[in-house]
């Protein structure tokens, strides 16, 4: 069903437009950084944290904050995106990328995944194809705009996967679940899309 | 009702304004009309979208602040200076006027009767807006469900005339079970009677229940107020998961 846009009554736009290509449809630019999460600020020590990749079969393995740190960083500049409207360009992140760490993973042992589900401290979860996660697309960012991340931000460590809505970048991540089929994470159960692709505004389920 | 868990896909909605007023200096209230509404739970949020003449969209989230017994659904807007959506949603949509919605969307950040509490809401600005829906569904209730939930709202806003809902949360107040605690931070007047600070680790303490009382909390506002008030209740023993929050910055 086509989907006429209905135009509003004496709206006209005043905001000067972003360059092109980089605006997906819906979003406004914005210079703030917004905070969104659904619960309070979780505080896990570094001395306890720990990062792991997990299969189905029950093979996993960790990275302590330290051994984290020590694997090769990248350091992205992207534009994200916010389901919630907002989009902020260039922000400069720095981590380990999803592929090292994967790679790392299937040295110990662990296999599979056509899917991973990633968990965060308080109990958040998303969900995303491996091949969103895989060829230069995603990392595990701990820092941000030169600084460690701060927590209200996801700090220490949050999920970064900037081509898709920003609630698939979880904050507080503690791992990768690696499943063979898809399995719907914390707003993705409440209505939210399974992908979350901005360039095609995947807000919503249906959409 | 039962939750929802898999909604259908959310059209875009051509609503009709039927009534709107202004709270506060900086909020206006807009009823709205929806045809075909699927109907909403207490907490929950619609997107707006306006699409110029020449095509181009702007769209943005708002609170619903009716309960879910309306048939119409009210949104409060807070005007945002120089910003694109708010001025026009309070400055020049008038009664009469279409307005493209669609919704409900959020299934976190929402509370029902039947979920029982004590019921803990803590807002600051626009934030009390959810929480408006949350008390006015409580107060629509019936008599018995409504005994066994109290509900506290503590609520901050900078001055007396930026308290939005103001009068109706004083006699909502006068209902068995609901109390209502104001504070201001900025420009209180001489005759205040409520808190006049900002929202402290004594003021939670004295307005919310224990933690052996595992209320649940809502909290909602600026990003500031919301980070300072969840992490001061899981201070204070309340269990994380009881917690939900909701962080506005100024929607422009």
């Amino acid at each position: 069903m086509p989907d006429i846009p209905f135009i509003a009554r004496g709206f006209h736009s005043h905001r000067t437009a972003a360059p092109a290509g980089r605006l997906p449809p819906g979003q406004y630019e914005t210079r703030d950084f917004p905070v969104l999460s659904a619960g309070p600020t979780p505080r896990t020590s570094l001395a306890t944290w720990d990062f792991s990749i997990r299969d189905a079969a029950g093979h996993s393995v960790k990275w302590s904050w330290d051994e984290l740190l020590q694997l090769p960083h990248d350091t992205p500049t992207v534009d994200i995106h916010c389901v919630t409207k907002w989009s902020k360009f260039d922000t400069k992140w720095e981590g380990v990328s999803v592929d090292t760490l994967l790679d790392g993973a299937r040295a110990g042992g662990v296999t599979g995944g056509e899917f991973v589900l990633a968990f965060s401290d308080g109990g958040y979860t998303t969900n995303l194809p491996i091949a969103d996660v895989t060829g230069g697309k995603a990392w595990v960012a701990f820092g941000y705009d030169g600084a460690p991340l701060p927590p209200e931000h996801g700090g220490p460590a949050r999920l970064l996967v900037p081509h898709l809505y920003f609630w698939k970048s979880a904050k507080w991540v503690r791992g990768l679940q690696l499943m063979a089929r898809d399995q719907p994470g914390f707003w993705e159960q409440l209505g939210y899309h399974d992908r979350g692709d901005p360039w095609r505004e995947q807000r919503y389920q249906g959409d | 009702m039962a939750r929802a868990a898999v909604p259908g896909r959310l059209n875009w909605r051509v609503a009709t304004v039927i009534e709107a007023r202004n709270e506060t200096r900086r909020a206006r209230t807009l009823v709205l009309d929806v045809p075909e509404w699927p109907g909403h739970r207490a907490g929950q949020h619609v997107d707006v979208r306006l699409v110029s003449e020449d095509g181009y969209q702007a769209q943005r989230s708002y609170s619903i602040a009716s309960p879910p017994e309306d048939a119409s659904i009210a949104l409060t807007v807070e005007r945002i200076d120089n910003a694109e959506v708010s001025p026009y949603l309070c400055d020049v949509l008038r009664v009469g006027d279409g307005l493209e919605v669609r919704g409900p969307i959020g299934g976190y950040f929402v509370w029902d009767v039947a979920q029982g509490g004590p019921l803990l809401l803590i807002a600051g600005g626009s934030g009390i807006v959810p929480l408006m829906a949350m008390l006015r569904h409580h107060a629509r209730s019936n008599e018995q469900a409504r005994a066994q939930v109290p509900v506290r709202l503590l609520y901050s806003a900078r001055g007396v005339d930026d308290l939005i809902y103001r009068k109706e949360l004083e006699e909502l107040a006068q209902l068995p079970a609901v109390e209502v605690a104001f504070t201001l931070t900025r420009d209180a007047p001489a005759e205040w009677h409520g808190y006049r600070r900002r929202i402290d680790r004594a003021m939670v303490e004295e307005v919310s229940w224990p933690a052996a009382h595992m209320p649940r909390a809502f909290v909602c506002g600026p990003t500031p107020l919301v980070e300072s008030v969840a992490t001061l209740l899981v201070e204070l023993g309340h269990d994380p998961s009881r917690v939900r929050t909701e962080r506005f910055g100024p929607t422009s």
